[in-house]
């Protein structure tokens, strides 16, 4: 027995409504429209077509980091994956400490970025920094960190005496020190949602396996891997989701997107394009182009996520 | 036997790690205890020491401060028997290397790092910022989620589930899309640099509206037609029945409005701009701006910055991370 109402729901939703519209809705198509006019110090508002996006595309500053973003992204997301699920199947074989262990785990990632970029950015240092210092210790010479423009395969190959082609160098080290920093800070997250995902997975699957003789190890690759899998997906597509949306770590502990922008990561560059530099249209067609690519990443998932199902 | 030793595997594996995941904010606390001096000397990692050192004059020894130590000549301040700078001799005062002598290193935590830092920039200002803007937003949420996932839960009417649909849709935008058009917008307004900026927008929340209307859904038609036949207008239904029912989702959607909007950053760092105005996270990035090279303040900050949601959190972790795990999975 439902009633049927008439204006009374509407009254229910009204709050919700004028606010997200106001605030979500109006600003979403507001900041399309944006991207068509030229907004800046100077100029205020002229409609000038694609040309903020024209520009977009050859600016190669807009393409370092969307590089550095998919960069981010290729290496931040599957750390993410593995290292919790690991987490997780271990955690959940224990009793004793486990409540210990999860709230350990899940510490950073109730802390706030600000605060802990501040953390890294003294721990990278390089001097007196806590990283450096652990290398020295282990017999290994310091390393720049966030200092260091130069990639990581450029350095890996350079310490064995060969040297590769600067293309081939991969993200700058000073990126790297922050994906290490972004997957610390979200592993405790990822493993709380795996070890849930575990729980629901029926014992009975396991005593088979065992009665069938299969080992542990097969017993993760044939029935935890497949049978988790709607929670990896659930963890792909929002890890890759924030991935793209890092601004922080970038703020707090680097100079402006540096060295030599090798850090710079898409939303710092809309931040500073908006922000710093005033140039709103051209920062909105920025961020429009970024929603893009988010839009289709969740769709292509959705649609993989339909076709591989268990 | 193979049990135990494939367990303590496991564990030596949990402990290793947890060591990795928790050695940040072990570091942290224990930098925010040395004198700056001891850090720049980059010789004790983990427990804050202090060195004392005295002078030899001719066999006459005195306490010192060691301000810088060379090969030759060290520079020095000579303390009197109350350990104050002695008004006998001057201060920075150049004597041979040969004569100055390391007695003793004892741990020492310099807890006074925290007072410097704290009063260093008008961190409580900070504090009741982001104190009262993350409670009236909470209240903002708490408010519309419940009267708009009940209409959505509990009654019929035309287009509810497209607006619905419209509501989930726009969830899936990120923040950093819409940052610039809501500059320009709350600029029209005339509500940047206002409380209302970092407030208003931020009081309607599509997930805990998603979380309510599922919990809005399992409760029993019975309870309503119930009240429905006793007179009980929606309002007292509301008040009377579905409130009292829903405690713990509601606690669950109070911890995530808390946490999000302590640790919120980019909205505040755009909208606002005068002082007075900085929420804690904003104020602790100018702080780390302006006191770049005074690292054991910047460590002090940062620990006192986090330890509010630190000690939420250890006295609610359970309740936490079960309302974590439980709304992912309903996703």
């Amino acid at each position: 027995m439902k009633t049927k109402y008439k204006y009374e729901p509407y009254l229910y939703i009204l709050p919700a409504l004028v606010l997200l519209l106001l605030f979500r809705f109006i600003p979403i198509l507001l900041s399309f429209v944006i991207s068509f006019f030229d907004f800046g110090i100077t100029s205020i508002g002229n409609f000038i077509g694609f040309q903020n996006y024209n520009k977009l595309f050859v600016d190669p500053e807009f393409w370092q980091s969307m590089m550095n973003t998919v960069w981010l992204v290729i290496i931040a997301v599957p750390l993410s994956i593995i290292i919790p699920l690991i987490f997780a199947v271990l955690l959940n074989q224990i009793k004793w400490l486990k409540g210990f262990f999860r709230t350990i785990y899940f510490m950073p990632y109730v802390t706030s970025l600000v605060a802990v970029s501040i953390v890294w950015k003294i721990i990278y240092a390089e001097e007196g920094g806590l990283a450096n210092a652990f290398l020295q210790w282990l017999g290994f010479q310091p390393l720049k960190w966030l200092a260091e423009p130069k990639g990581i395969f450029t350095l890996l190959f350079n310490s064995l005496g060969v040297s590769i082609p600067s293309w081939l160098g991969g993200p700058s080290l000073a990126l790297f020190s922050i994906i290490i920093m972004t997957v610390w800070k979200s592993l405790g997250y990822n493993t709380i949602i795996y070890l849930s995902g575990l729980q629901n997975i029926s014992k009975v699957y396991y005593e088979a396996a065992e009665i069938d003789g299969a080992n542990k190890w097969k017993q993760f690759f044939k029935i935890t891997v497949p049978l988790i899998s709607p929670t990896t997906f659930y963890v792909l597509l929002m890890t890759t989701i924030t991935s793209f949306q890092t601004f922080a770590q970038v703020y707090m502990m680097t100079d402006k997107g540096g060295p030599l922008g090798t850090t710079k990561l898409i939303v710092y560059y809309i931040y500073e394009k908006g922000f710093d530099d005033l140039q709103m249209g051209y920062a909105s067609a920025a961020a429009l182009i970024l929603f893009v690519v988010i839009l289709g990443l969740t769709l292509m998932q959705r649609r993989l996520e339909s076709k591989v199902n268990y | 036997m193979n049990k135990i030793f494939s367990n303590s595997i496991v564990y030596l594996f949990l402990i290793f790690f947890g060591i990795i995941m928790i050695l940040p904010f072990i570091w942290m606390i224990s930098t925010s205890l040395m004198s700056q001096a001891e850090f720049n000397k980059n010789e004790s990692v983990f427990i804050p020491k202090e060195e004392y050192y005295v002078w030899d004059e001719n066999g006459k020894e005195h306490r010192i401060i060691l301000v810088q130590q060379k090969e030759e000549n060290s520079i020095i301040h000579v303390l009197d028997e109350n350990l104050q700078i002695s008004k006998d001799y001057p201060e920075y005062m150049s004597v041979p290397s040969s004569q100055v002598r390391l007695i003793k290193k004892v741990p020492s935590f310099h807890w006074d790092n925290y007072i410097t830092a704290f009063n260093k920039v008008p961190f409580a200002r900070y504090f009741a910022n982001t104190i009262f803007v993350s409670f009236l937003t909470l209240i903002g949420v708490l408010i519309t989620s419940f009267l708009a996932a009940y209409a959505f839960a509990r009654m019929e009417f035309k287009g509810r589930d497209i607006i619905f649909y419209l509501f989930l849709s726009m969830m899936m935008v990120p923040e950093p899309i819409y940052i610039i058009s809501s500059y320009m917008l709350l600029d029209k307004f005339n509500w940047l640099d206002t409380y209302q900026a970092l407030i208003v927008p931020w009081c309607v929340n599509i997930f805990t509206i998603f979380l309510f209307r599922q919990h809005f859904k399992s409760l029993p038609q019975e309870l309503f037609d119930a009240a429905a036949i006793d007179g009980c207008s929606i309002f007292g239904m509301l008040w009377r029945i579905v409130l009292p029912l829903s405690k713990s989702v509601i606690a669950t959607a109070s911890v995530f409005s808390l946490i999000g909007s302590w640790n919120s950053f980019m909205w505040p760092l755009v909208m606002t701009d005068r002082p007075e105005l900085r929420v804690l996270q904003v104020g602790l990035s100018y702080f780390s701006q302006e006191a770049s090279t005074q690292t054991t303040l910047l460590m002090a900050a940062s620990t006192f910055s986090i330890l509010p949601i630190l000690i939420i959190f250890f006295f609610a972790q359970k309740q936490i991370i079960a309302s974590y795990a439980k709304a992912g999975l309903k996703d």
